[in-house]
């Protein structure tokens, strides 16, 4: 199983963690190469469907990374989006799939360094899991 | 002296009540009737109260009227559709009870079976139109009845509704029922004279008789649960304080029920004491009352 | 979702089929949810080692008829097993239509109700076929009230609440303000009232919509 290497999807705000993760990447701070950012203007734009497909086709585990609490651009997309990743946790434990391969994690733009610990911290909760229980097949 | 004659009669009259329990035993309940028998005008027999499935209350009203106890047979409409109802009220009549009390019952919830379906095709207010179709010798749907009962029909109220919108409904409810034949109340528990004072001005004039409801207070844990559980019902905390400070908690309740029944006396046209258990005492409080 | 599982254990091709009326409006069985549960049925499916095959579509109507006939007989052959996202009329709509098809209920009809706000949602009407709401103020007593009482409050309230729950408020008090702000508070003062129940299953028939000859009237 150490060698196991996750597939992380990360849908990430326009207006924060992707331009945490640049920042990231700028200021030279290293984080796992698990992850796939799937920029969206907003989380708020994601659903619940969204992250059942990522999860369906291929991913290990999927997060959420939107603005912290009270800055959304657009309002209140972060914690729909919270409460959207909220449903699916209930939904993939009714099909026996761990809820904790789905997150919702919150960053401003400035913190390029939370971006590269949340990614961290993700791949090493997703490690401990293992694949996901639809990928068995890869491994 | 019959309920009807007593309410015709004029006299301060005293009801009581007891409470069928689950399972067949009967004996100690007729005790605690026979108790009280010669103090009080009627006996009531609650139907399955709190929704708590238990013996009936025709077959207990029956037994009364057995050892010379007039009933006050308690009718819910939580467990009968209609067709029930008016077929037990004839068999109730056959068997001697001529005292029906209508209630709409509280819903399965409250009690011991909580999923129950609960039917409520009926409310106290259609029962008690019912109970006058019957009276009158026709079935709800207007069929001819052969031999027809005369029940005097009874009803409740609540004079410590917890806001205006409440007990504005409890008047308007009071009057339809009256409207619908009603010809006695007996109201829920009152520990708060003043405000029953006021309640009793405000249905001055309504056609019927009107018995203050006393709960016997058996312990300060019973009136706090009252407080918070009992709609209606509310004890104020001197009272409670009474019986706290007391040595003698039964002594203090008994002082506490004499003074509601002599408040009573100059308020309306009697009293109906549900002493759950305590029946007792009953004569004890009556004496000091002077009844 | 463990009983949906179940049901279609047996089926390897099924065409999830939600409803473009009321099951959208309360997103239960709509376009989304409809992509939602097909998803999930297939990850477990998927998990157990026994792959499906998923097909998704949303009839208009799913009770009537002209709108559910022409999207199965496009798909015919597609798959064993249609699973409903509608309600339980629906459900029948399919069922009936097509007897050699096996129908399933994706869902537990609960009531027929309105939306509170975006994410509740409230029973109000028990389809009864004898509505009141004339004289209550435009509250149903027959669905808000938890005895259904027709003649006013019981006494089981308590501040302004049922006795069955606390969240639930008293049906008639409600009735109460509403017939208070309306200047209508003498409808509460009324001839005892008795509720007349249908009989049931329940039949509409309009000879004036319906085909065929008129009978004639001499």
């Amino acid at each position: 199983m150490s060698s196991f290497e996750p597939l992380i999807a990360v849908f990430s705000c326009h207006y924060c963690s992707y331009a945490a993760a640049d920042l990231a990447g700028s200021s030279r701070i290293q984080y796992p190469p698990n992850i796939r950012i799937i920029k969206v203007p907003c989380t708020g734009r994601v659903s619940a469907n969204h992250i059942l497909k990522a999860l369906e086709r291929g991913a290990d585990g999927v997060y959420v990374a939107g603005c912290l609490e009270g800055t959304c651009h657009f309002i209140s997309g972060n914690y729909k989006a919270q409460k959207r990743v909220q449903y699916v946790k209930a939904l993939l434990s009714e099909i026996n799939i761990e809820p904790e391969r789905v997150e919702m994690h919150f960053m401003s733009a400035a913190q390029g360094s939370k971006f590269a610990a949340v990614a961290a911290e993700m791949t090493d909760v997703i490690k401990e899991l293992g694949p996901s229980p639809l990928n068995h097949s890869r491994y | 002296m019959s309920l009807k004659a007593a309410l015709e009669s004029g006299k301060f009259v005293v009801t009581a009540e007891v409470a069928p329990g689950k399972g067949t035993d009967v004996e100690h309940l007729l005790e605690d009737a026979a108790v009280i028998k010669e103090r009080v005008d009627a006996v009531n027999v609650t139907d399955l109260q709190s929704s708590v499935m238990r013996l009936g209350s025709m077959a207990f009203s029956h037994f009364l009227t057995d050892v010379g106890i007039d009933p006050v047979y308690q009718v819910t409409c939580r467990d009968r559709n209609c067709l029930a109802l008016q077929s037990d009220l004839l068999s109730a009549w056959a068997l001697g009870i001529k005292n029906v009390l209508a209630l709409t019952g509280d819903h399965p919830t409250m009690g011991d079976h909580p999923k129950a379906r609960p039917v409520f095709e009926l409310d106290s207010v259609s029962l008690l139109d019912v109970i006058g179709k019957l009276n009158s010798g026709v079935d709800m749907a207007g069929n001819e009845l052969k031999g027809k009962p005369d029940f005097l029909p009874g009803a409740v109220v609540n004079p410590g509704a917890d806001n205006e919108a409440a007990l504005d409904l409890q008047i308007m409810k009071m009057e339809t029922k009256i409207k619908a034949g009603a010809k006695f109340f007996q109201t829920q528990g009152v520990y708060d004279l003043d405000a029953f004072e006021k309640f009793m001005k405000r249905v001055e004039g309504f056609d019927a008789k009107i018995l203050g409801g006393i709960i016997l207070l058996k312990s300060v844990g019973m009136a706090r649960f009252m407080n918070k559980n009992v709609a209606g019902v509310f004890v104020p905390e001197p009272l409670i304080q009474e019986i706290k400070a007391a040595e003698n908690k039964a002594e203090a309740s008994i002082n506490i029920a004499v003074r509601l029944v002599e408040g009573m006396k100059d308020l309306c046209h009697g009293v109906h004491i549900m002493a759950l258990g305590w029946e007792s005492k009953i004569p004890q409080i009556l004496d000091t009352a002077g009844l | 979702m463990e009983e949906i599982l179940t049901m279609v254990e047996e089926f390897d091709r099924i065409l999830v089929l939600g409803c473009g009326g009321c099951t959208t409006v309360c997103c239960a069985g709509g376009a989304r949810e409809v992509e939602t549960l097909a998803t999930l049925i297939r990850m477990d499916r998927k998990q157990k080692g026994k792959p499906v095959e998923t097909l998704e579509a949303v009839t208009e109507l799913q009770c009537e008829p002209e709108s559910v006939k022409p999207i199965l007989e496009k798909l015919a052959n597609q798959y064993d097993v249609v699973l409903s996202m509608a309600c339980g009329a629906g459900v029948q709509t399919v069922a009936q239509l097509f007897p050699n098809h096996n129908a399933l209920p994706a869902l537990n009809t609960l009531f027929t109700g309105r939306a509170e706000e975006h994410g509740v949602w409230t029973e109000n009407c028990l389809a009864c076929g004898d509505c009141v709401l004339w004289r209550t103020g435009g509250i149903c007593p027959v669905t808000r009230c938890a005895k259904s009482l027709m003649n006013g409050a019981c006494g089981g309230a308590s501040e302004g609440k049922c006795e069955v729950s606390k969240d639930r408020p008293c049906a008639w008090q409600e009735i109460y303000h509403a017939l208070k702000r309306l200047d209508k508070l003498h409808y509460l003062k009324q001839e005892p009232q008795v509720k007349d129940w249908p009989v049931h299953p329940g039949k509409v028939v309009r000879e004036d919509l319906r085909e065929g000859e008129a009978t004639r009237v001499d």
